[in-house]
């Protein structure tokens, strides 16, 4: 057990962001799944995230001041979470570029005796079905029509940029960034491979995607997306639900 | 399986012989099929069965699966706006228990012959209908809780005698599906009584949700049983067990002291106890507005089913992608199903 004392808050906030962006953009699309079964997949990729973002950000604070009384530039997820759903083949590219990390994270931290290892122990099993969800997608959507492929190719290439950040240090986050960095390119040039997709070629950042986002600068879509998370809450300052 | 068995024994009584296509027509089996209705014993998908029982339970089965994925909208709505994380959880795992009912339910339908393509088309052609409570809006947070509670409830009332239903799947998936209702519903009371003891204006808040449900709920039990073209059929093969104005009762009894206990008034200056009757006497419905709304002229029918549409068109290229990648991947196994996720069908 870890005393808050020990707790690395910039690191508590930075996954518990990851955590809390992604499962609010996939709660995005209740109703709205090209099918039954996606609503019930989707939903629960959600449900396993804003539980992880339940026990992070209370690791660093009180999980709903942290969430909905916070300015955009204080929020430290990565860009790549808050990016909007898009057609269905963003949503996957951005999960599986996601998931695919969040594996690979947790897997290390769980491995470890740090502070995030309890949560890690438990988050890496969810993370693999994550991954996995998105890596069956991927391949239908790559390997299944042709339309689907050239989507699906679009998306992989449009959040391409986005997949740099993710290999940052991060302060209080004890993890080798670079070996992360060369198993997540392997993995995800396997399944891109399998699905007949090409691994996009662009950078991998940018002048605004170097850590950016843990830093807090993010991309204009995220106000918005915070404007409607927090506006409820923000308009009855005290009270409890 | 001890119900077949027990249909098969029916039916065999009733042939006095165990090899009735040989000797008998129709008649035979539809003796059998009533004497098993009036054991009280499960129809199964592969026993015969009246066309109009058939028919009967595909409509009230799709229209019920309908109403769970129609249903997801109105509460979807309020996902993005959750107020704390422990609400966004519990709305979230929510609207997901609907999108699993339904799953439930197409798949009940299934065993009488129909496909989930087949129903999703009438649904988006108008061809059957979902519970019209769900072309009413969700205007504030208090919506939630109050689905929660009224509607919930009022479809737990609904739903647990066709637990009992005869026909074996659907009575099944109902159980299940009770369980979490039962759930859902005790959730929207709870997150009503958080309102009703909260600020002022979440307390108002609470009221004028209750206010505008309290109404739209009531109709939910169907016309009055005078006006009610499918009820005494239902009854007589136990699809059906109770009237609509019997489970109405029910409802409204159960509703007033739970009422009281959240701090809130329900909208009927003519609710009181009737001491005689061992009831609460209520107010009349406007079923003019029942019958309007059940119309198309709700306040959000269009928006609804513009939605479902919408959903369904803008996903066509993916089913398509699964179906795809599931004929050029199964070795010429049947093109319907999508390999190892089973995470769609085409």
């Amino acid at each position: 057990m870890t005393t808050p004392t020990t707790v690395p808050l910039t690191a508590a906030l930075a996954l518990g962001d990851d955590a809390l962006v992604l499962s609010h953009r996939l709660g995005e699309w209740a109703g709205h799944a090209p099918v039954l079964e996606e609503e019930v997949a989707l939903a629960n990729i959600a449900l396993d995230l804003l539980g992880q973002a339940r026990v992070l950000l209370s690791m660093a604070g009180d999980e709903d001041e942290l969430a909905y009384l916070r300015e955009e530039r204080a929020f430290r997820n990565l860009q790549l979470v808050e990016q909007p759903n898009g057609d269905f083949a963003h949503t996957i590219a951005r999960q599986l570029y996601f998931s695919t990390y969040q594996h690979l994270l947790y897997a290390e931290l769980a491995a470890g005796e740090g502070p995030f290892a309890p949560l890690a122990a438990k988050a890496v099993k969810e993370t693999a079905y994550h991954r996995d969800h998105a890596e069956q997608w991927t391949l239908r959507l790559g390997d299944g029509t042709e339309a689907a492929h050239e989507r699906m190719q679009r998306a992989c290439a449009a959040l391409w940029r986005f997949t740099g950040e993710m290999f940052r240090p991060v302060e209080g986050l004890d993890v080798d960034g670079e070996r992360m960095e060369s198993a997540w390119l392997a993995s995800v040039g396997e399944v891109l491979g399998r699905a007949t997709l090409t691994v996009p070629e662009g950078p991998r950042s940018g002048a605004w995607t170097a850590g950016a986002g843990r830093q807090g600068l993010h991309t204009e879509p995220f106000g918005r997306m915070l404007a409607e998370m927090q506006h409820l809450h923000r308009s009855h300052p005290g009270a409890s639900w | 399986m001890a119900t077949a068995a027990a249909h098969e024994t029916a039916r065999t009584q009733a042939y006095g012989t165990g090899d009735a296509t040989d000797t008998t027509g129709t008649d035979a089996y539809e003796t059998a099929f009533d004497a098993a209705v009036a054991a009280d014993e499960r129809i199964e998908p592969r026993d015969w069965m009246p066309d109009a029982y058939r028919s009967t339970l595909i409509r009230q089965i799709a229209q019920h699966a309908h109403s769970e994925i129609i249903g997801m909208q109105p509460e979807a709505n309020w996902i993005t706006r959750a107020p704390s994380l422990r609400r966004k959880a519990i709305l979230m795992a929510k609207v997901q228990d609907e999108a699993g009912h339904g799953l439930y339910l197409y798949s009940a339908a299934e065993t009488l012959g129909t496909s989930r393509d087949e129903l999703l088309d009438k649904l988006h052609t108008g061809r059957q209908k979902y519970s019209s409570i769900f072309n009413y809006p969700t205007l504030t947070w208090a919506d939630v809780g109050a689905i929660g509670w009224l509607v919930d409830g009022a479809a737990i009332t609904n739903q647990v005698p066709l637990c009992r239903c005869s026909y074996g799947p659907y009575a099944r998936a109902m159980v299940r599906i009770c369980k979490e209702e039962s759930f859902h519903q005790r959730q929207g009371y709870e997150l009503l009584l958080a309102l009703g003891r909260g600020t002022p204006e979440q307390h108002a808040m609470a009221q004028d949700a209750v206010d505008r449900w309290w109404w739209p709920s009531l109709m939910m039990f169907g016309p009055p049983d005078d006006e009610s073209p499918h009820s005494a059929q239902s009854m007589a093969w136990k699809i059906k067990r109770h009237s609509n104005d019997e489970l109405r009762q029910r409802f409204v009894d159960i509703c007033v002291p739970q009422a009281e206990s959240l701090g809130l008034t329900l909208p009927d200056p003519d609710l009181r106890w009737n001491e005689e009757r061992g009831h609460h006497d209520f107010g009349v419905i406007d079923w003019a507005e029942f019958w309007d709304v059940l119309k198309g002229n709700g306040p959000c029918n269009e928006q609804r089913m513009t939605q479902r549409r919408r959903a369904h068109d803008e996903g066509a290229w993916v089913r398509e992608a699964a179906a795809a990648y599931a004929a050029k991947h199964s070795g010429g196994r049947q093109t319907g199903e999508t390999g190892e996720t089973g995470a769609t069908r085409a």
